[in-house]
């Protein structure tokens, strides 16, 4: 048996993280900003939540307001798979009720997340209305959910891995797909 | 009957301090974190333990331990069922582990017992395969009383490393004491003991604790005290003269603390005798953390019931593949 050799392919540079961001911004103004609330999901997306923020109150002159949620406790796996020590804190803005909630996350993959997010933010309150924005969707769904903005779409497969990396984590801004080659 | 330890050195039990070490007890500390802001949200609830059934059988009295586990598990997400010696098949005579058996039969995940005699909880989690958490045990232990303790503490110290702490009082009939002893010294933290001869065990410098025969000593010394009840109801006779007596000697005044070097951080487990071990004006004070102390005891619980739950055959492995 050959030790399988994995190959890293950068997606996006630090520019095309930049760009890929400052698309995704527009298309949330789009839908306007008066009642904007955005929420990063732990842990990749609250750093992505808060550049979002800043593009978006640049070009406004005004706070938009952003929060954080960590789905640990509303995984549909926990029961399978033991638990995480290291859960995160959730903070949420003191109003979600009636606003416009963008969620914001790295990655989409299966949307299992995305499922948990949406339960524990019903927790919270009542938005006007809930939307999703990623950085990158790589397919592979296994419910029915999909994002409203999209920076960056791939093809891959299960063995693949995209990682996103954000310099206050990873000391860096850009996009890997790691691939391991199949038996 | 052991199930995978999760990760963190948790077994499939809490049955006590003693055995735990140091970085294991800081990752239940940790662990509580997040969930003190479950507490605070509109909708108290998380999912996480939803299905799991768990069995509070309290066998001896119990106000704010039993409530505070009931709120834990509830706010998990838990299904709970009460259990108090009165009004249970135990008055009829049935033993611990007959009790126990039964509700096992009846598909049960967790256990939360209290119990007078020292042991119970280790007895029971050795014959079933739920997790057993000991909620106090006669003289024995009193786990998450003092996590809860020793959480207070590093969030009103900002550490709980190279702290003094003394523990002031009924020492011998302490659970209490006994869990803050192995817990404080696992994370490093040095522990004294003071009261009255009568109610300090024979050997407890062995566990490598000091003992202070005067409180005005301890107030000299500690950066915290741990103020215990006086638990009359377990003094047959003769362990001190008078209430009266014990105050005027022991108890934690205010014009004791002014003579202190440093702001102590004062601890009670409740309930508190006021006039007694502790007096009104500092039990209310600014020093006082003592209700701190029960908002944190729901976050600990909710921590070892989460932890514990997890702890499944693959668990440890499993756990390592995130998925997005």
């Amino acid at each position: 048996m050959t030790a399988p050799e994995t190959t890293a392919r950068e997606l996006l540079d630090a520019e095309g993280v930049e760009e890929a961001l400052a698309r995704l911004a527009s298309k949330i103004e789009d839908g306007g900003t008066e009642d904007l609330v955005l929420i990063g999901i732990r842990r990749r997306g609250v750093q992505l939540a808060e550049r979002l923020a800043t593009i978006l109150s640049d070009s406004h002159g005004k706070v938009v307001p952003t929060g954080s949620l960590d789905i640990t406790l509303y995984r549909d796996d926990f029961h399978q798979v033991g638990p995480r020590p290291v859960i995160g804190v959730t903070d949420i803005p003191d109003k979600i009720t009636g606003r416009r909630v963008v969620v914001v996350d790295d990655v989409l993959f299966t949307g299992r997340t995305i499922r948990a997010a949406l339960n524990e933010l019903a927790d919270f309150g009542r938005p006007r209305c809930v939307e999703l924005a990623v950085l990158v969707d790589r397919g592979g769904r296994e419910l029915p959910i999909q994002a409203d903005h999209v920076g960056i779409s791939v093809e891959t497969t299960d063995r693949d891995q995209v990682e996103v990396k954000v310099p206050e984590l990873d000391g860096s801004l850009s996009v890997i797909l790691v691939s391991s080659p199949g038996e | 009957m052991s199930k995978t330890p999760t990760r963190i050195g948790l077994g499939k039990d809490l049955t006590g301090l003693e055995d735990l070490s140091g970085d294991t007890i800081r990752a239940i500390l940790d662990t509580a974190e997040p969930f003190k802001e479950i507490s605070e949200r509109p909708i108290k609830k998380v999912p996480v333990l939803r299905g799991k059934t768990i069995v509070n059988l309290f066998l001896e009295p119990s106000t704010r331990t039993r409530i505070s586990f009931e709120f834990a598990e509830k706010r998990l997400g838990a299904d709970t069922v009460n259990i108090s010696a009165s009004g249970s098949s135990v008055v009829k005579g049935e033993t611990l582990v007959d009790t126990a058996r039964n509700l096992e039969a009846m598909r049960i995940d967790m256990v939360v017992i209290r119990h007078s005699s020292s042991g119970a909880a280790q007895f029971l989690a050795d014959r079933i395969p739920s997790n057993v958490i000991n909620a106090g045990d006669g003289q024995h232990e009193h786990p998450t009383q003092a996590l809860l303790d020793m959480l207070t503490l590093r969030d009103r110290l900002g550490r709980i490393e190279g702290l003094k702490v003394c523990i002031v009082g009924d020492i011998v009939h302490s659970r209490v004491a006994r869990s803050n002893i192995f817990g404080l010294q696992a994370l490093g933290n040095e522990v004294a003991v003071c009261g009255p001869k009568s109610l300090i065990p024979y050997g407890i410098e062995e566990l490598g604790v000091r003992t202070f025969p005067h409180v005005e000593e301890a107030i000299e010394w500690a950066d915290a005290l741990n103020v215990l009840r006086l638990q009359l109801e377990r003094m047959k006779t003769g362990f001190i003269p008078s209430l009266r007596e014990y105050n005027r000697v022991f108890g934690v005044s205010r014009a004791r603390l002014e003579q202190a070097p440093r702001e102590t951080v004062i601890l009670h487990p409740g309930p508190m005798n006021r006039g007694v071990e502790i007096d009104s004006d500092v039990a209310d004070g600014p020093q006082s953390v003592i209700l701190p102390q029960v908002t944190n005891g729901v976050a600990v619980r909710m921590a070892v019931l989460y932890l514990l739950a997890g702890g499944q055959p693959g668990g440890a492995e499993a756990a390592k593949q995130e998925s997005e």
